[in-house]
Formats: structure tokens, sequence, C-alpha cells
């Protein structure tokens, strides 16, 4: 495949991710830090995202498994992930955070538990997009050309 | 931005021409790398701290300690989050703000919440800005730019 065919791939891949609502406009600000003197600053930025996020969620599963169940300690994970996801643009995670916490300040163990659910289920998703997208990248990279930005 | 004071009575404006030293304080991570890289595209020198104890060492405020060092010619602007477990970035503000030889820097508070009472408090202990998380480049160059009294394009 052509480098044109992998940009094409690119654009498109990335212009799903945002249409499904997996990614919001702090990713393009986290694409407009990267420069020449940081050529790699949104993979190494989304690789510590993946490692918080492993982190955090075995945190907040730890936490849920307590009897009795500390709120505040998993509203505490929770809370640090809302940040990290809506530093990196990551919309559909910070989303079920927002509702996470809410179920938290209600001491609800169930809501809490489904809450943790989808937000494995919602990294696991944007994860294997991410790889995708950055595979892509690398594609295109080796191939000398250059990755398209959304505007 | 939601709120800001004014610069011109600050004494701690810089010459133009002056790299800005920034302390930059968050618990998290990411956020560290980020604002990190949001000061260094705005030019400043970047110092991060990831809890307010460790923002005091650099300073020189930590409590029974003389700093040999002159704190005051080492920062020039000092960026914190405001939830980080511990000391809070309100608290750390305080403690700058009554310190003699650090309370005319510059503090700004960083916070994703946006609460009115939380802003009127920071503002009300001294706080130069408060700032929404994300912060955006253009914010971070309004800032820089107020910090080094120049005429701002944004």
């Amino acid at each position: 495949m052509d480098v044109i065919q992998w940009q094409r791939q690119h654009r498109d891949h990335q212009a799903s991710m945002f249409r499904e609502g997996f990614l919001d406009d702090q990713f393009i600000q986290l694409q407009k830090l990267q420069d020449e003197t940081s050529p790699d600053f949104v993979i190494e930025v989304i690789t510590m995202f993946f490692a918080d996020s492993e982190n955090l969620i075995n945190n907040m599963k730890q936490a849920l498994e307590q009897t009795p169940v500390d709120f505040r300690q998993v509203d505490a994970h929770v809370h640090q992930y809302k940040g990290s996801s809506a530093s990196v643009g990551a919309a559909r995670v910070k989303n079920v955070c927002v509702t996470f916490r809410n179920f938290c300040d209600a001491q609800n163990l169930e809501g809490c538990a489904r809450c943790l659910q989808q937000l494995q289920h919602e990294y696991s998703l944007l994860k294997s997009n991410l790889q995708h997208l950055f595979g892509l990248q690398q594609q295109i990279q080796a191939a000398g050309g250059s990755i398209p930005t959304i505007e | 931005m939601a709120s800001s004071s004014t610069w011109s009575s600050s004494n701690w404006v810089m010459e133009s021409g002056d790299v800005p030293h920034v302390l930059a304080v968050d618990d998290n991570l990411i956020d560290r790398k980020l604002v990190e890289k949001l000061l260094r595209n705005s030019s400043c020198k970047v110092t991060t701290a990831e809890n307010g104890p460790r923002a005091l060492e650099f300073l020189g405020l930590t409590s029974g300690e003389q700093n040999p060092l002159n704190g005051r010619s080492k920062v020039n602007l000092v960026i914190t989050d405001y939830c980080m477990p511990g000391m809070t970035g309100y608290e750390l503000l305080k403690k700058i703000k009554e310190s003699s030889e650090m309370k005319e820097i510059p503090v700004v508070i960083m916070s994703s919440e946006n609460i009115p009472t939380r802003i009127n408090k920071c503002m009300e202990e001294g706080a130069q800005m408060f700032m929404l998380k994300p912060l955006k480049q253009s914010d971070v160059k309004k800032l820089t730019c107020q910090l080094m009294n120049r005429d701002c394009e944004i």
C-alpha cells in the first residue's frame, strides 16, 4: 500500500474516532503541542495515559472489593481518572467517570460496579482504536510520509 | 480563564527578554507533562513538582530552614493544580502568600472544576489568576506574555 492510502486510512480512522465520541478537541490540542523538539509527544502522553488507566482501574477494582467499601477512596481514583482522560481528550472514558463519581457520592455500590465495567470496556476500545491509529502513523512515517491532522 | 488580578501592581513583572522560570505543581503525571510542554512552548524554563511540600521545598519555604539561595531570584511564577492530596493548591497558595520572601510571587490556580466559591476563595487569598483545565496553548501564551509585560497578540 502506498503512502496516500495509509494517510487516507489514518485520516478516516481518526475522523471516525471523533465521530463516535472516543476523542474530543483536547486530542487535537495534544497534536498541536507536538513539534520538532518533541516529535513523539502524542504517543508519549498516550502511553502514559495507558499506564495510568490500568493503574487507576485496578485501584478502583480493589477499593470496590473492600468490606465495607470506602466510597471516598473509590471517588479519589475516579477523580484522578476523570482528570487524565479529560487531559488527553478521551471523551467517552471521561463521561463514564462523571457518572461513576455520582454513584460514589450516592454510595451506590451496584452503580459503581456497573461503571467500573463500563470503564474497563471503554478503555479497552479506546486503547485498541488508538493503537490502530498509531500503527497507521508508523506505516506512514516509515514510508516517508507525514501525518495528516484534523484542523 | 475565569478570573485574574491586574499585573501592573506586581513587582514580579519581568524585564522583556528574560526567560521566565515557572514552577508547575500537579499530582497528575500526565497534567505535569502537558503543562510543562505548554510552558516550554511559551519560552519558559519549567520546574515541576508533584505536590505542595516539594514545591515549598523548591521555593526555599520549608519551615525551619534558612534558604541560602535567594528563592526570589529563582522562580517568576507558580502555577498549581487545586485538587491535590495532602496539601491542596489553595493551601500552597496560602503558605506562599504568608511568607515574607515569596508573597509577591504570582500564583496561578488550575482546576478541572468551575466552582465559583472555589475561584473566589483563591482570588481572595491573592491568586493571580484561576484557569480551567485542560489548559489551552492560547491561555498559557497570554499568561506568560502578561508575566513578561509584553504586548500580546493571541
